[in-house]
């Protein structure tokens, strides 16, 4: 069968089951909500949206492998340019951008506008330290070792914190070669 | 580093301009998200009736706000005062917002006066759950129970959402029920506005 051409973001999205981005706002500001009631401390909040997002990622991947065609990418700048194409307006219904890549291409900003999970959102004083999309970061990070990239995501800019756009430092650790489950021998 | 445009920046929320409540995020976004819920609330609780209370309370949350929304952005500050009048606004323009259809039935309870229930095929949370048997009868309507809950509070309407699962001749997969017991006071005055 010939190989299928990978798809656009947009083509994807305009095919796939979609709910209203209320319902997912509002659900997400509850998620935040229960876990500052419960852990208290922002930078517990922060790691558990970490831990969230992560465990999102690792299924996400599947998903968006299937759904969107995209073929192996050949570098990190490839990678990087399908997350903010392909896979953010798949999942998120919104277009992000790469810039700000270093010298070597294990580095680089994806830069966000629009942002569904914080609409109608302010962070209060008492909050300050929050990172309050910090579940993005997760998915990234587990959707990423999941095809063999070690990965570290970091917030850059937050519009909640008075930055006028998202932006997140996705840097290539190492690339983890696949490795055989089973071993030869047994 | 690049100047980039800047957009024109709100220092309070509330200046803001509303959406029009019309862009979407994939089913599976929301689908993931709302496994985390369930998921992460597994781990703080002991037993169900706990957990069908958290996911209750993070529902609230949500009806709260949907109401206050809504009310503004598509009744025009008009809020519904009557028991009818607050469950057609239940089942159909909030079910409509949230979940892109009016929700499947409104029937008044045979048993009871304070008894309604809202029926839905398949609740469209519990789409990719499935229920292992050691959790009886759990069910994570309860989230949407809560939702309901959040609107009837907010407007004024006091009362007990339970999210039930009824079976069904022919179909695999029972039909969720909501079932709203409304307080004393909400008939009283109800009766009282004849």
């Amino acid at each position: 069968m010939a190989p299928v051409a990978p798809r656009s973001g947009d083509a994807i999205f305009a095919n796939i089951e979609r709910v209203n981005a209320e319902l997912f706002t509002l659900t997400y500001g509850a998620i935040v909500r229960q876990l500052l009631t419960d852990l208290e401390e922002v930078e517990e909040v922060n790691k558990q949206l970490e831990q969230m997002g992560y465990n999102i990622g690792i299924r996400l991947i599947d998903e968006f492998l299937a759904k969107s065609n995209v073929s192996r990418c050949v570098d990190f700048r490839e990678t990087a340019d399908v997350i903010a194409k392909v896979g953010f307006k798949m999942f998120l219904g919104v277009t992000a951008s790469v810039s700000n890549w270093d010298a070597e291409g294990t580095c680089c900003s994806i830069i966000l506008e629009d942002n569904p999970l914080v609409d109608f959102v302010e962070l209060p004083d008492t909050c300050q330290g929050l990172y309050y999309c910090n579940i993005l970061s997760g998915v990234i990070r587990g959707a990423l070792e999941m095809v063999s990239m070690k990965t570290e995501v970091t917030w850059i800019r937050d519009v909640l914190r008075g930055d006028d756009v998202f932006e997140l430092q996705v840097k290539l650790l190492k690339q983890v070669p696949e490795e055989y489950p089973y071993k030869d021998d047994e | 580093m690049i100047g980039v445009g800047k957009m024109k920046q709100y220092t309070n929320v509330l200046d803001k301009p509303l959406t029009k409540g019309k862009q979407e995020v994939s089913l599976s976004a929301f689908a993931f998200l709302f496994s985390e819920l369930v998921q992460y609330n597994q781990t703080q609780v002991d037993n169900i009736g706990e957990l069908e209370r958290r996911l209750e309370d993070a529902g609230y949350a949500v009806g709260a706000r949907v109401l206050e929304l809504l009310c503004h952005r598509d009744k025009g500050n008009r809020r519904e005062t009557r028991l009818l009048g607050i469950l057609s606004f239940v089942h159909s323009t909030v079910w409509k917002v949230l979940f892109g259809k009016v929700a499947d039935s409104l029937e008044k309870g045979t048993e009871h006066e304070d008894e309604y229930m809202i029926s839905e095929k398949e609740l469209l949370v519990n789409r990719f759950i499935s229920i292992p048997k050691d959790m009886g009868t759990f069910n994570c309507g309860a989230f949407v129970a809560g939702i309901v809950r959040g609107v009837l509070d907010g407007a004024g309407f006091p009362a007990v959402v339970t999210a039930h699962f009824v079976p069904v001749d022919g179909q695999q997969r029972p039909r969720t029920t909501i079932l709203i017991k409304f307080a004393e006071e909400v008939l009283h005055r109800e009766a009282r506005l004849g």
